[in-house]
């Protein structure tokens, strides 16, 4: 992509994450916070799909948008009434609240600033860096060096044992 | 064969010539924005005509007969209708989510409409997980739908959305496990790439026997998925009156009603790409005079006649069989279509490895 238009649209995902995770935050409708959280999450995947990583993008979209955010609104529907707001937060939680994201922001920039880039400091590698879908798989599916059959297995074991909790709990008398 | 790749690459260079690569960039997004559109309006429009024509013959009726010949301006007069319509506010609705609902359903609908390749070089978005981002971003849709049930203030959208929510997250697993079956065996994601893989003959006589269960149980998923025929529990009209879009009127229950068509597309358009070979001719091995011919047929009309079909055994199946119940509904998908589907993947992996 040529890099203008990249800036542009880079910028305008920006502004769409920020303005929509301060509306996420300070909105007082919780239905409403949880379709903000969405378009956040949604103007990530975008970010991942300018950076040419399909798959990282794909997988956001579906992880988040199709699943984490349907359960939430599920969620929502189930336990609030129509017209439920939050209380107003009082001033010592906003200002606590407004100086941990002030910190979080300070430490991820400093970060950004000082860490050495593999790719972004050397031009010559500048360029189309898609990982394949196949590489992906495989890395994932296999059980040589920095391969990760186990770990994926032991999530889905963690994954099986919540799904069996959630029951064990929804079913009690 | 004539490509498509022409036309689109002449496109490019000619804007290339006359404006820097960042303007020409700028009017090719807004080409193929405007294209995909008015291919989705379009689209919708023969649609709604085909499918009262067809529920009308079903049902011993003649259909829509007196705008134009055979009724054939009926949708575009209803389009005008819609259009001119006025939207009313609901009392102590959510507004912004109310508004906002409508669109949710139908960017969804038109992002996956873009992935689908129409023609040999016809193709808006080709990512190398194709099956994956359609998968993905159908399901944007649910959002919309539950959204639209819960700021409509009133109880029939409420318990369409949720049955209709339900049900699409039930069922995109089967849907998304008989998509696997071919991903499995064509060893890709790319649409693109599984189509040029169906060159030599369609996945669905190359597959074996798994890809044709698969074709079954993602025509019946994908069906569910669409809210219609025996699985429209979620609208069920004797008992919800329209389910999640009850309170909604004028163009934004356009947008639902839009969405909902070309999801029935869509859903037939994925299965003939992946199952029925895409836009790629009927082509028998060894018979090279009769492959030939078959290469003089245009690859959009392939393509086309092919997702008619699809879409002609979805309304068939929607104006014969009487509405599920919604504990049958989630019976069927849970207790039956998954491990079918299951099984048919092992047996898929099987075939492969053999």
């Amino acid at each position: 992509m040529e890099g203008i238009a990249q800036i542009v649209i880079f910028y305008i995902l920006a502004v769409a994450i920020v303005a929509c995770s301060i509306m996420a935050v300070t909105s007082r409708r919780i239905f409403r916070a949880a379709v903000y959280l969405l378009v956040v999450l949604l103007c990530t995947a975008g970010l991942y799909l300018l950076l040419n990583y399909h798959f990282l993008a794909v997988v956001q979209l579906s992880v988040y948008a199709g699943g984490i955010l349907i359960l939430f609104i599920f969620a929502i529907l189930l336990t609030s009434a129509k017209g439920d707001r939050t209380e107003p937060h009082d001033k010592r939680r906003v200002v606590s609240g407004v100086l941990t994201a002030l910190a979080g922001l300070g430490i991820t920039s400093w970060a950004t600033v000082k860490h050495q880039f593999l790719y972004g400091n050397n031009p010559t590698v500048l360029g189309d860096h898609e990982t394949n879908m196949k590489v992906v798989g495989e890395t994932l599916m296999g059980t040589g060096k920095y391969e990760y059959l186990l770990s994926f297995e032991a999530l889905s074991i963690l994954l099986l044992i919540c799904a069996v909790g959630g029951i064990l709990i929804a079913r009690k008398r | 064969m004539w490509s498509f790749e022409k036309l689109t690459e002449w496109i490019d260079t000619s804007l290339r010539s006359c404006m820097s690569a960042d303007g020409a960039l700028l009017v090719e997004f807004v080409l193929i924005g405007i294209a995909i559109l008015v291919g989705y309006a379009l689209l919708a429009l023969f649609l709604i005509y085909a499918e009262r024509k067809i529920c009308a013959f079903f049902q011993c009726r003649l259909g829509p007969n007196r705008v134009g010949k055979w009724g054939i301006f009926q949708s575009v007069a209803d389009m005008i209708k819609i259009l001119l319509k006025e939207l009313i506010q609901i009392n102590k609705s959510d507004k912004m989510l109310f508004r906002l609902a409508s669109f949710f359903v139908i960017i969804g609908s038109v992002c996956t409409f873009g992935a689908i390749p129409f023609a040999k070089g016809l193709q808006a978005i080709d990512f190398n997980v194709g099956v994956f981002y359609i998968l993905a971003i159908s399901s944007l849709g649910v959002v919309g739908i539950l959204l639209a049930g819960w700021s409509s203030n009133s109880k029939y959208s409420m318990i369409g959305a949720m049955r209709s929510g339900a049900q699409l997250i039930s069922y995109e697993i089967s849907a998304g496990l008989s998509l696997m079956v071919i991903v499995v065996y064509s060893g890709t994601m790319q649409l693109s790439e599984i189509v040029a893989q169906q060159a030599d003959g369609w996945f669905i006589f190359k597959g074996h026997v798994p890809a044709f269960i698969a074709f079954v149980t993602y025509l019946i998923a994908g069906h569910a998925e669409t809210n219609r025929g025996p699985f429209d529990m979620a609208e069920a009209e004797s008992e919800l009156t329209a389910g999640y879009h009850t309170e909604y009127s004028g163009i934004q229950f356009g947008f639902f009603y839009l969405a909902e068509y070309l999801n029935l597309f869509i859903i037939a358009a994925v299965a003939s790409t992946m199952f029925l070979g895409g836009w790629q001719p009927l082509h028998i091995p060894g018979w090279d005079g009769f492959n030939h011919v078959m290469d003089y047929i245009p690859s959009f009309l392939w393509f086309f006649v092919k997702t008619c079909f699809c879409m002609f055994m979805a309304m068939w199946v929607r104006w014969s069989f009487p509405r599920l119940r919604i504990d049958q509904l989630l019976g069927l998908e849970w207790k039956i279509l998954m491990p079918i589907c299951l099984i048919n993947l092992i047996l898929m992996s099987v075939v492969v490895i053999l």
